[in-house]
């Protein structure tokens, strides 16, 4: 069938939308690749001259050492509590009837409707009554806030797709609830918990607002130890790091891919 | 095979005993009432059919059986015990989904020994019955595909072996071929009855399909809105249906009207035009005389006749069609409800015999119609 010139007209402005769209995307994280190897001390563009040395100042910088450290204890530990609180909490959602649970639930799942610093505010007060202000408790808990929502939200996705009929046909071979939930449900739940626990770490490790709130020198995060040195510094290190996290994130996600495939992991396909 | 077969045999050897009964259950959702105090006693060994249209309960009832849910009035037993208030786990039930619910983490193995596994058995005598039952379904030599590398067909024997190697006490089917292409469907309707035979396990099975039903039933329950209309074996249905529901939705029928004529002990007289027709007593049982009543008649106990024959009545030829092992006759006739009535006949010469627009008769032997008042 011939195309009319407005079908052509009509493509070629969506193909320039989506290469422009693209390319918006893709420009800072072009302008921060290039500028991570650029030789000189000042932040230009374009570089003169190629080097890896910034690279080597982030590594050996000792407080982006610690933040890293910092950062990767406060990940762990945020997002799996996260996970876990999360997944009993999606269940509960999915599963059970109870009172304001319409309430809890626009909560829950609502996202960020209260700003970070907000959050941060609140848990540095908290932490300044009980004197938790120095140690990691406080960051750990202010981030399973913060991540609770897209956890809880993964998994519920997934276990709305969960056809009910596995779980049944389970229980009519003679398995009870506790052994329908470990040999069938949480298998099959698999890729909706690891996407789950993978965005809530990819957001906590990125966290900066409230994290500046809730760390202190010993906690800080890689963040916040980002900011700490842009503030007295402007060297391309920071650009290096950059490209360290996005690398980092991209080799997070292949691996995910690999193992549970994309789709899965953003909760596209129906987890079946 | 004989290891399935005899625990079957050990708990239910004599033919008549009851193997599952509903009593006057009643079940509720909300405000809508999915079932009426509904009463059903299936034989040991029995295949039992749930038949009825969209939403008339059949799944409701089946979901009962297998615990899924509990009634809002009434009792259910499986061999004699009440399990109202036992939970599936625990009612020993084989239960076959309609999208067979194979669990997709685990491999053909896998998901027939589940059950087994839950009842702790070892190992060796694990592996022993899932290859027995592989075999049984003929899929010996698939135990180790995952289930989405299995075609439907092979799928649904999958389900079924997983629901067969516990030895139920019941195995519940609903729908279990309705994703199935239509020769797949019918092999597959074989295939299922055999084994069902040779285990002897009570069955039941719900369906929309009233040409399943009355190939695979010994009995057929037919139901619609939460009732049991009528039940009796495939023939008593197909030939007896009750009321006007049961002999429209099970298989075709012709509706001619006619008045009641006369009454001769087990027999009623109806008037189809010229024509008397003897049709059983019992659906006019208190009807008064001269009352218009609906003669219903399956399109192979239509015989065609010279026009003149006594007891016919009289109808024009409006078109053939050629079936193969058959020929469709369409018939315009006066005493149609419909505008044409449907002669199925058997004999090859019926294209000649019959050429559209000749006018014939119609004769219908005894007890071959039913007929029902009006309503
Ligand atoms: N979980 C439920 N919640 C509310 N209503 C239900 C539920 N299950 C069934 N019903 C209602 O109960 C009635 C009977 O449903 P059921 O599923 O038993 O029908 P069915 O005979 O199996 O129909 P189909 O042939 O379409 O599967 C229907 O009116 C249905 O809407
Ligand atoms: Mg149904």
């Amino acid at each position: 069938m011939p195309r009319s010139t407005y079908q052509r007209l009509l493509g070629f402005v969506g193909k320039l939308a989506v290469l422009l769209i693209l390319g918006f995307l893709v420009l800072p994280v072009a302008v921060v690749t290039i500028a991570a190897f650029n030789d000189r001390a000042i932040l230009s563009f374009p570089p003169q001259a190629w080097s890896l040395r910034w690279f080597a100042k982030a590594i050996a910088y000792q407080d982006f050492r610690d933040g890293f450290r910092n950062g990767l204890v406060v990940t762990v530990w945020a997002s799996t509590i996260a996970l876990m609180v999360g997944a009993m909490f999606a269940y509960a959602l999915d599963r059970y009837r109870f009172r304001f649970k319409k309430g809890i639930e626009g909560i829950l799942l609502s996202p960020l409707v209260i700003p970070h610093f907000t959050v941060g505010l609140g848990f540095l007060i908290l932490a300044a009554q009980v004197g938790w202000t120095r140690g990691y408790a406080v960051v750990v808990f202010c981030h399973v806030v913060l991540v609770l929502p897209f956890v809880i939200r993964s998994v519920y996705v997934s276990l709305r797709n969960l056809d009910q009929s596995y779980e049944l046909a389970a229980a009519s071979l003679g398995a009870p609830p506790s052994r329908v939930l470990l040999t069938v449900t949480l298998p099959l739940l698999l890729p909706g918990l690891v996407s789950g626990w993978l965005f809530a770490a990819i957001l906590s490790f990125n966290e900066f607002t409230a994290s500046l709130f809730v760390t202190a020198q010993r906690t800080q995060t890689l963040p916040v130890a980002m900011y700490n040195y842009v503030r007295e510094y402007a060297d391309p290190s920071m650009a290096a790091l950059s490209v360290m996290y996005i690398v980092g994130t991209a080799v997070l996600i292949v691996f995910a891919n690999a193992f549970l495939g994309l789709g899965k992991v953003l909760n596209i396909e129906q987890s079946r | 095979m004989n290891n399935l077969a005899d625990s079957r045999n050990g708990t239910a050897s004599s033919g008549d005993d009851i193997a599952v009964r509903f009593d006057a259950v009643t079940k509720r959702f909300g405000d809508a009432t999915a079932l009426r105090e509904v009463s059903l006693s299936v034989r040991s060994g029995e295949f039992m059919t749930l038949l009825g249209p969209s939403g008339c309960g059949k799944t409701t009832l089946l979901n009962l059986a297998a615990g899924f849910f509990s009634p809002d009035g009434g009792e259910i037993r499986i061999d004699g015990a009440r399990v109202n208030d036992v939970p599936t786990y625990r009612r020993e039930i084989g239960m076959m989904f309609q999208n067979y619910a194979l669990f997709p983490h685990m491999s053909v193995a896998e998901n027939i020994a589940y059950g087994l596994k839950v009842r702790h058995i070892a190992k060796k005598e694990r592996d022993r019955r899932v290859e027995e039952v592989l075999a049984l379904v003929r899929l010996a030599g698939m135990a180790g595909r995952k289930p989405r590398q299995l075609s439907g067909g092979q799928q649904q024997r999958v389900a079924l072996a997983r629901a067969l190697v516990i030895s139920p006490k019941v195995l519940l089917l609903d729908e279990p071929f309705s994703a199935l292409d239509k020769n797949l469907r019918a092999s597959m309707q074989v295939e299922l009855r055999e084994i069902q035979r040779k285990l002897k396990v009570t069955t039941i099975f719900v369906t929309h399909d009233q040409g399943e039903a009355l190939s695979l039933s010994d009995r057929v329950a037919v139901m619609s809105d939460g009732r049991i209309r009528q039940l009796g074996t495939p023939e008593e249905i197909y030939r007896r249906p009750c009321d006007r529901f049961v002999a429209s939705f099970v298989g075709d029928a012709n509706v001619l009207r006619g008045r009641l004529d006369g009454f001769d002990g087990a027999h009623s007289t109806v008037a189809v035009g010229t024509a008397r027709v003897k049709v059983p007593e019992a659906p006019l049982r208190g009807v008064a005389l001269s009352t218009p009543v609906d003669l219903f008649v399956r399109p192979e106990q239509l015989k065609i006749a010279e026009i003149c024959a006594p007891s016919a009545f009289g109808g024009r030829v409006a078109a053939q069609v050629y079936q193969g092992g058959h020929v469709d006759l369409y018939i315009e006739c006066a005493q149609s409800a419909s505008d044409r009535l449907l002669v199925r006949s058997a004999g090859q010469d019926a294209m000649t015999r019959w050429p559209v627009g000749a006018e014939v008769g119609m004769i219908i032997g005894i007890d071959d119609a039913v007929a029902f008042p009006v309503p």
